[in-house]
């Protein structure tokens, strides 16, 4: 490893290694301070690109550190929400929940900067096995069940990878991460890119996201939020942009992810749902695949961290402060939160693309690249979601939280309040940054890796465009709000083929399985019992008499002799017996001499 | 702070509303005159406040799909994977 060259994940992993020796008041600063380090190293990175960490494992070259234009820009951003997600939860006690969140980040660290599948493949796990904890932290009903589902789909998906890419190898004897060729895709390209599209939450493959993000605790949401899906569209970028089957699944993602919002009742699963529409952009924008939508696709993965971590911090605020997470409990919490209040909208309106915040300046470069390139489809389905968006995360999201009557139970409305400063702190942060991209173009721009395009989001024609499908949304909702009314349901979706699959399975095993297990077992008291014991008996009366006889008999036959022999032949009379005895020589004697 | 001006607007409800109607007249009146030569296709340029019609059918599309999409059966009790 070159000296100059200090991995950022291995920061993140040696801080949370001995982040148990430390106590109050050193422990909270030293929980800032390591992802502060983390974010610093990057930053080095950034002015240093290069290939580093490279070492040789049996035969093969693995690459820890590609530092060049994609890294870069997605490495800044992670390590930043490292440091929000970290101060958001500076009053959580437990220090397994801050390890399990550092690993986490490290392995998302670790896939950006890694240049080969075993590597990725390493970090891919870990980032798996670390998440999977923040959902088990959380102690309400279902989490474990939900974490275990969350498991076993990434499982799945990371064995798909692992597949794919060990299938590349043995065709190619290549193991670098680059970019899958499009004009002639094999078997193994479509593995891999079902295995990284898993983690993107791309249709079919995405219900294990609102179903684990909802059930995690309230810190670990706002680190899932930022890491996985946006991790899985850096690795999308890398290998498959140009994949036109991307931008139809881009496309269905954005609007799947929007209606099953609008049906939502948990204020988590909505924005669980709102993240599968938002990647859906970017989604598509990899599969457009031209420089103007890759670097859109970047973009907006960088500003959707922030509003949706903005976001899941709002929401998780009101979890935290009033113990309830659906909006059949929640409603008029304006007066009792008015800080949440503030930064939930400001993520809401980012979210939406309201001009001057950072939703406007990158998801307007996907749509442009999507009319630019003739896709006219996709550029209006998704301006559609657009539409949609505001709806749902600017509208009846802080409508049915903050506004409109309280359906909150009384006590739950009388404790609530503002959270504790360090959580509005990190809301501050990320509320600042939002409004920092849309209003300071060259922060995020400067950071494209496509040089070569430039683009404009605040052209005239572009800013009436937006204003306009902003208010008549706006007006959509006003007449027609009470239809988006939250009911006290839930959602069914292709969660229920494994979740009622799981189900059928410990059915099968429970009742045909267990029954035949049980007839079984009385069929052998009844039947082979009996068997069992008469053979037992008969080799037992065999034994005694068969075996025991000839051996005994003999035994019994032999002393018989012995005593008759004893009785004839020594008498006690000393010439009697000296003549046997010569006798009995004499015909030996003869027998030798003359035989 | 907030929790007051909220209050305030919401006693002067009606006038809140007549100003986002005046803001919305606006937005349409000023998007008749912006330059439509950067718009993506004929119909931008064709249709007065294309995207104002546009966003208002995509906004009661989805309140209505997603209405009827949940009644289909999708929408379903809380404990249906408890029991």
């Amino acid at each position: 490893m070159t000296s100059s060259f200090i991995h950022p994940s291995l920061i993140m992993i040696l801080g949370a290694c001995i982040l148990p020796f430390f106590k109050e008041p050193f422990r909270k600063p030293y929980l800032v301070l390591v992802p502060v380090l983390a974010f610093l190293d990057v930053l080095y990175l950034s002015g240093h690109a290069g290939t580093y960490g490279v070492f040789q494992f049996m035969q093969w070259k693995l690459t820890f550190g590609r530092v060049d234009s994609y890294s870069m820009i997605f490495g800044f951003i992670m390590a930043l929400m490292a440091i929000i997600g970290t101060i958001y939860g500076l009053h959580v006690k437990d220090d397994w929940q801050h390890i399990a969140a550092w690993f986490y980040v490290a392995g998302s660290l670790g896939v950006i900067y890694c240049a080969d599948y075993l590597v990725l493949f390493l970090f891919w796990e870990m980032m798996a096995f670390a998440s999977t904890f923040l959902v088990w932290f959380n102690k309400d009903a279902g989490s474990l069940a939900a974490g275990y589902r969350y498991l076993l789909v990434h499982t799945f998906g990371g064995v798909v990878l692992l597949i794919g890419f060990v299938l590349r190898y043995q065709a190619t004897g290549d193991l670098s991460f680059v970019q899958l060729d499009v004009h002639n895709p094999q078997f193994y390209t479509w593995l891999i890119m079902a295995g990284l599209m898993l983690n993107a939450a791309v249709p079919p493959l995405h219900s294990w996201l609102p179903d684990a993000y909802s059930k995690a605790t309230v810190t670990g949401a706002v680190f899932m939020c930022a890491f996985t899906t946006k991790t899985a569209i850096y690795t999308l970028i890398r290998a498959c942009s140009g994949f036109e089957v991307l931008i139809v699944l881009g496309v269905v993602m954005a609007i799947y992810g929007i209606v099953y919002a609008a049906m939502e009742n948990d204020v988590r699963k909505l924005l669980g749902w709102e993240i599968i529409s938002q990647v859906g952009y970017m989604v598509a924008g990899v599969g457009i695949g031209t420089s103007l939508a890759i670097n859109g696709a970047c973009a907006h993965a960088f500003a959707h961290i922030l509003y949706k971590g903005l976001l899941f911090m709002g929401a998780g605020s009101i979890i935290h402060m009033t113990g309830r997470c659906k909006f059949t409990e929640l409603g008029g919490l304006y007066k009792k939160m008015p800080n949440t209040l503030l930064f939930t909208l400001i993520g809401g309106i980012s979210v939406s693309a309201f001009p001057l915040l950072s939703g406007f300046v990158s998801k307007s470069m996907i749509i442009a690249a999507s009319f630019e390139s003739h896709i006219l489809w996709a550029g209006f389905l998704l301006s559609v979601v657009s539409a949609g968006t505001f709806l749902v995360a600017g509208l009846r999201l802080p409508y049915l939280l903050f506004f409109g009557e309280s359906r909150c139970p009384a006590e739950s409305f009388e404790k609530a309040e503002d959270p504790p400063w360090n959580m509005q702190m990190a809301m501050l942060i990320a509320a600042f940054f939002c409004i920092v991209i849309g209003s300071y173009l060259p922060f995020l721009y400067d950071m494209l890796p496509n040089k070569d395009v430039t683009f404009d989001p605040y052209t005239a024609y572009h800013m009436s465009e937006t204003l306009q499908i902003l208010a008549f949304t706006a007006l959509g909702f006003f007449f027609f709000r009470k239809w988006t009314a939250a009911e006290a349901t839930i959602s069914l979706d292709l969660d229920w083929f494994y979740r009622k699959g799981g189900q059928a399975f410990l059915w099968l095993a429970q009742k045909p399985l267990q029954w035949a297990d049980t007839a079984w077992g009385m069929a052998y008291r009844v039947v082979g019992m009996n068997i069992l014991m008469t053979t037992a008996k008969f080799w037992s009366w065999f034994d005694w008499h068969g075996i025991d006889g000839v051996v005994d008999g003999t035994a019994r036959c032999v002393r018989a002799i012995g005593r008759r022999v004893a009785l004839t032949l020594q008498r006690g009379q000393i010439q009697q017996t000296i003549y046997y005895t010569v006798s009995f020589a004499a015909i030996i004697l003869f027998a030798y001499v003359w035989l | 702070m907030i929790a007051n001006l909220i209050d305030y607007l919401k006693e002067r409800l009606r006038l809140v509303i007549l100003f986002c109607y005046v803001g919305v007249a606006a937005i349409v009146v000023w998007s008749l005159t912006v330059d439509t030569h950067h718009a993506h296709t004929w119909a931008e340029k064709a249709i007065p406040a294309f995207w104002g019609l546009f966003g208002f059918c995509a906004c009661i599309v989805i309140i209505f799909f997603a209405r009827w999409f949940g009644k289909s059966g999708i929408k379903i009790r809380e404990d249906y994977y408890d029991k």
